[in-house]
């Protein structure tokens, strides 16, 4: 037994990978509860939207890199990012001016809304396609690892390693801040409480005065800034490719219901319950179970409860359990 | 439904935040102008004709007025077209004729919205608070349109309403009903309205905080606002009305004090339960 | 314009657009593009009957087809002797293991209650688990290693490919009945949300269960209920009737062989179609319309909304198998890494919305039309491109441009999708 080296394996295959890909999650189940709690509909198109604003991150990185620009140790991505929101705040204010806005009008119900995004999905998919391509684009410079795995066994004397990749470390940082930001955002200035009484009761809104257009387009620039920081992080951390973040749409998804559509609190508790639930059940849990068990009951296969590629089918699994036993998620949602 | 072009299929998905209760009206579009009217009483709905909509009319030439530092008070059988005539002088029915005037100018043309900048406040029967947000907040809300500080007003509320400051940090949904109607009319309250109109204000709460609620009603009136109230505690509302209004089937059926109505033989025998 | 002629004219001009095809293009071009224009308004009418008749939002269509074509491969595929004998059995023993500790645990939930409930259910479950995972694991383990290059696979019964078709829409209905059970009901897009999730997890199954379909090794030369090319070319009696339209015996035999789908295909879509139509003219189509136009009133007049709901999502979902068994007979291949939700399901949506939704004729309509915009845009696009970048120079940008017309047609779905539902919401043919 030797309970330090279980946990440092832990940490290193289980927790720190979990952290990083929940903060992603979380971001962008935030964007997608944003959309949903003030313009009220499930947004198909958030993956794509996501996958734009990395496009014009990772365009504007390279632009940086050819003139040289670098920050140092970091990735230059993060000097790049304004570049990207700006881009895909465009792009969806755009998108809400030409398309939106319409349906709006006409008060249609929201199954149509999410039809019309279906629509602005194909769109944003062709467009990014078109621009960078479908291909995998790693982007990620700047030093690899905070700390390494050899690094970390030199210090400690420990047989297992710790790795921190940068980018993982930046995931973490990001997040904290970009949650912060957008809670003081909402609970302490007044365009934020404003958002929040449009998203409660929309008519005595209007009665006191909010401007519901105002609203809708502050709604799309945070929407498209959590959009693309998401996208980005998700980005470094593994690698851009417009496919998968299509298909992130999934457990961002399910991240928002879980936690309870509307909530941003919800947002992120969901974010990290899929992240740990898909990254503890498809990780191969001999090597921890090696050091933690006495020898006489260590196990001989690699106790891998999934393999890897069904990774969707947890964050689904745990979406049904949610929606069958409390429909209105953890941290009750708006939907009924 | 699979009539009109954008049809859910069924799928009634509205229950995203709720249903759109409040919105079945019919509300005068936004862009009109006001226009100088400066004579006759502060606030009045002049013989206002209209229903919802395309259907038949609701109103029928019926007028609701109230002057400064006054209680009117509308009351009447069920389905008389109380909230209809109070929702029309707010503008969420479109008018075929007559008129509503404030204080000096012709609104009838204004949009709920700019109605509330001229001046009006208007506390709906349900749905009529930010129940997510804090007691603070939705009055903060209630100010949205002030630039200025309202911190003044806002301890003004507080004064009036002692339950909300001790509550404020809380949040609105979780009060109970009578609180949560004080934090309705505080929030309407926080504009610094020329005139404040109540839509059923006592709906669903006891006896008792129905009484305490007419009190506080009673100290905003004496602040100088006009209020105009329906209400279906018909005896209790006319017993703190300067003005009251009986209307039967959209019309004026009867128009007096709030006493001479509580007098009048017909009124009793046909409302008040003798 | 009236419906009738409206729809006569739209459909005459679909089938200009084929023939000009294959005036201008080619006719083997024309002939895949009727083939799958077939199989794509057959899947159009599945989701149809679900969105259109019942508003249900099925957006897994990717998984029904992928389950019809796995029906192909388990249905004809000769079976493996050997990969049976060396753990067949096992892998049975442990799906049934698996199938019984779910329907321990439901029976669990069902007769039990109070505290304790949860727990022993989620006991059931992981001890389930764990007996399925030790039986089953070592009977794919020593399946897969049976021939890995070539087979590695347990085959199928080795029956007529024709006989797939239902099989796989027997298939597809098994599981729209495991997912209608848990997902109907939830408000739209949580039905969405979870259909898209099962149709990645079928997708998922097919990659990655070797001892099934071979995953992403694919199966190639599946059974044809038409002839072979080659076999046509050696048939002197073929060479020679070809001769006599003037046809050498390549194109010849490809055409024919075509032809023969087509005409199998349109023979289904025939039936689907008819039946479709009866359905929706019968009163049970009335009752569903009337339950989809009003719920609490077809609830209050003791109408069973759950239940029918259940009956029209698997029927749709059996039809899209159907169309998956059929697309995956005319590949020839089972190839689990080509089907993308894009392609499989919402085109098929964009197909439905566009035709008109509730219109039977009108996602017939859709599935062909914009299964021909799909397959044209690519070389229109490369056409104006080429006109757009014949002046630049040979370089980077221009080789980019160029690349980037592959993508042109989602984009290109994209807008017609916005662009009817805006001007023209209920679709080319609405509903009556």
């Amino acid at each position: 037994m030797d309970l330090l080296n279980a946990f440092v394996a832990l940490s290193n295959f289980v927790l720190i990978p979990a952290i990083a890909y929940g903060s992603q999650l979380a971001i962008g189940a935030l964007g997608v509860t944003m959309v949903y709690g003030i313009l009220r509909f499930s947004n198909f198109a958030h993956g794509d939207t996501m996958a734009f604003g990395t496009m014009a991150t990772i365009i504007a990185t390279w632009g940086l890199q050819s003139m040289g620009v670098s920050l140092g140790p970091l990735p230059t991505a993060l000097l790049a990012i304004p570049v990207g929101i700006a881009a895909c705040a465009a792009l969806v204010l755009a998108t809400d001016r030409v398309v939106f806005r319409f349906y709006r009008a006409q008060k249609v119900v929201p199954v149509i809304l999410v039809i019309v995004s279906i629509g602005v999905m194909f769109i944003y998919n062709g467009i990014t396609r078109i621009i960078l391509g479908p291909d995998d684009q790693r982007f990620a410079d700047g030093e690899r690892f905070i700390i390494s795995a050899r690094d970390f066994k030199e210090m400690t004397g420990l047989e297992e390693g710790l790795a921190i990749r940068t980018t993982q470390g930046i995931t973490l940082v990001t997040a904290v801040i970009v949650v912060a930001l957008l809670f003081w955002f909402l609970n302490r200035t007044r365009t934020g409480k404003s958002m929040r009484a449009y998203s409660d009761n929309e008519d005595l809104a209007l009665l006191s005065g909010i401007d519901p257009e105002r609203v809708v387009r502050v709604t799309w620039l945070i929407v498209a800034a959590l959009a693309t920081i998401a996208g980005v992080l998700y980005g470094l951390d593994k690698s851009y490719k417009p496919f998968t973040y299509f298909q992130l749409l999934l457990p961002i998804f399910a991240a928002a219901i879980v936690g309870g559509l509307g909530s941003p609190l919800g947002a992120i508790a969901g974010g990290f319950v899929i992240a740990f639930s898909e990254v503890a059940i498809t990780y191969a849990w001999k090597k921890v179970l090696e050091y933690s068990l006495p020898e006489s009951l260590a196990p001989e296969g690699l106790v891998q409860l999934l393999s890897t590629d069904y990774k969707f089918a947890v964050s689904f699994v745990i979406l049904v359990i949610v929606l069958l036993f409390r429909p209105t998620g953890l941290f009750r949602g708006k939907a009924v | 439904m699979s009539d009109s072009a954008y049809s859910g299929r069924g799928n009634k998905d509205r229950s995203i935040g709720r249903e759109p209760a409040a919105r079945s009206g019919d509300p005068v579009p936004a862009g009109g102008k006001a226009r100088p009217a400066p004579e006759g009483p502060f606030l009045i709905g002049e013989a206002m004709t209209g229903g919802y909509g395309r259907g038949a009319d609701i109103l029928h030439s019926c007028t609701i007025a109230v002057e400064r530092g006054e209680i009117a008070v509308i009351v009447g059988p069920n389905g008389a077209g109380k909230s209809t005539a109070m929702k029309a002088v707010f503008g969420m029915l479109n008018l075929r004729e007559g008129a509503v005037r404030l204080d000096g100018e012709e609104i009838t043309q204004l949009s709920p919205q700019d109605r509330v900048l001229k001046g009006m406040g208007f506390v709906p029967q349900t749905s009529n608070i930010f129940t997510s947000m804090t007691v603070e907040e939705n009055l903060e809300m209630g100010a949205f349109i002030r630039t200025d500080d309202f911190s003044d007003t806002m301890a003004q509320v507080y004064d009036l309403f002692p339950i909300l400051k001790e509550k404020r940090r809380q949040a609105a949904g979780e009060l109970s009903g009578g609180q949560r109607q004080q934090v309705a009319v505080g929030r309407a309250l926080m504009t610094k309205p020329k005139v404040l109109m109540l839509d059923e204000p006592t709906a669903g709460v006891s006896p008792i905080v129905m009484d305490e609620l007419f009190d506080r009603i009673i100290e905003v009136a004496r602040t100088g606002i006009p209020i105009l109230m329906v209400e279906q505690n018909a005896r209790q509302a006319l017993a703190i009305a300067d003005k009251g209004y009986v209307l039967v089937q959209g019309r004026n059926a009867h128009t007096g004090t709030g006493r001479e109505l509580l007098e009048d033989p017909e009124v009793r025998a046909s409302f008040l339960g003798g | 314009m009236t419906d009738r002629l409206r729809a006569v004219s739209l459909f005459a001009l679909v089938a200009l657009l084929i023939l000009g095809t294959g005036v201008l293009q080619s006719w083997n071009s024309a002939l895949l593009i009727l083939n799958m224009g077939l199989v794509s308004a057959l899947m159009a009418l599945g989701v149809n009957l679900q969105w259109g008749f019942a508003g249900l939002f099925n957006v897994g269509v990717m998984g029904f087809v992928a389950l019809g074509g796995l029906a192909v491969v388990l249905t004809s595929m000769p079976p493996v002797g050997a990969a049976w004998q060396a753990g067949g059995l096992r892998i049975l023993a442990g799906l049934a293991l698996g199938a019984a500790s779910v329907v321990a645990a439901v029976l669990a939930w069902r007769r039990t209650s109070g505290k304790m409930r949860g727990w022993i259910v989620a006991a059931i479950l992981l001890v389930g688990f764990f007996l399925y995972r030790a039986v089953f694991d070592a009977g794919v383990e020593a399946v897969e290693a049976v021939d890995a290059a070539t087979s590695g696979y347990l085959g199928g019964l080795g029956l007529p490919v024709l006989l797939a078709w239902p099989v796989g829409g027997l298939l597809a209905a098994g599981a729209a009945w495991i997912i209608g059970k848990t997902a109907l009901g939830l408000r739209s897009d949580y039905l969405a949300i979870a259909t898209l999730g099962i149709a990645e997890i079928v997708i998922a199954i097919l990659k990655n269960e070797d001892w099934m379909a071979r995953g992403v090794k694919n199966v190639n030369g599946l059974p044809r209920p038409v002839p072979y090319e080659i076999d046509l070319q050696a048939d002197p009696a073929f060479v020679e009737r070809a001769a006599g339209f003037g046809l050498d015996p390549t194109t010849a035999s490809t055409l024919w062989v075509k032809a023969g789908y087509a005409l199998l295909f349109t023979v289904v879509l025939v039936i689907v179609l008819i039946l479709a139509q009866l359905a929706l003219k019968s009163p049970w189509g009335r009752m569903m319309r009337a339950i989809r136009d009003n719920e609490t009133a077809a609830r209050a007049m003791g109408k069973n909304v759950t239940g029918r709901h259940l009956q029209v999502f698997i029927l749709g979902s059996a039809i899209c198998g159907i169309a998956g068994a059929m697309m995956t007979t005319l590949d020839g291949q089972l190839t689990p890494t080509s089907y993308q939700p894009l392609r499989y399901t919402f085109l098929i949506w964009v197909m439905v919305i566009v035709g008109g939704s509730g219109n039977n004729l009108g996602a017939v309509l859709g599935g062909f039309f914009i299964w021909f915009a799909w397959v044209q845009v690519e070389p229109l696009g490369q056409a104006i491109m080429g006109l757009v970048t014949s002046g630049m120079a040979e370089g980077e940008l221009k080789r980019h441009l160029l690349d980037s017309v592959q993508h042109m047609r989602l984009l290109t779905m994209g807008v017609i999708l916005l662009l009817v539902l805006r001007f023209s919401p209920r679709g080319l043919l609405p509903e009556r």
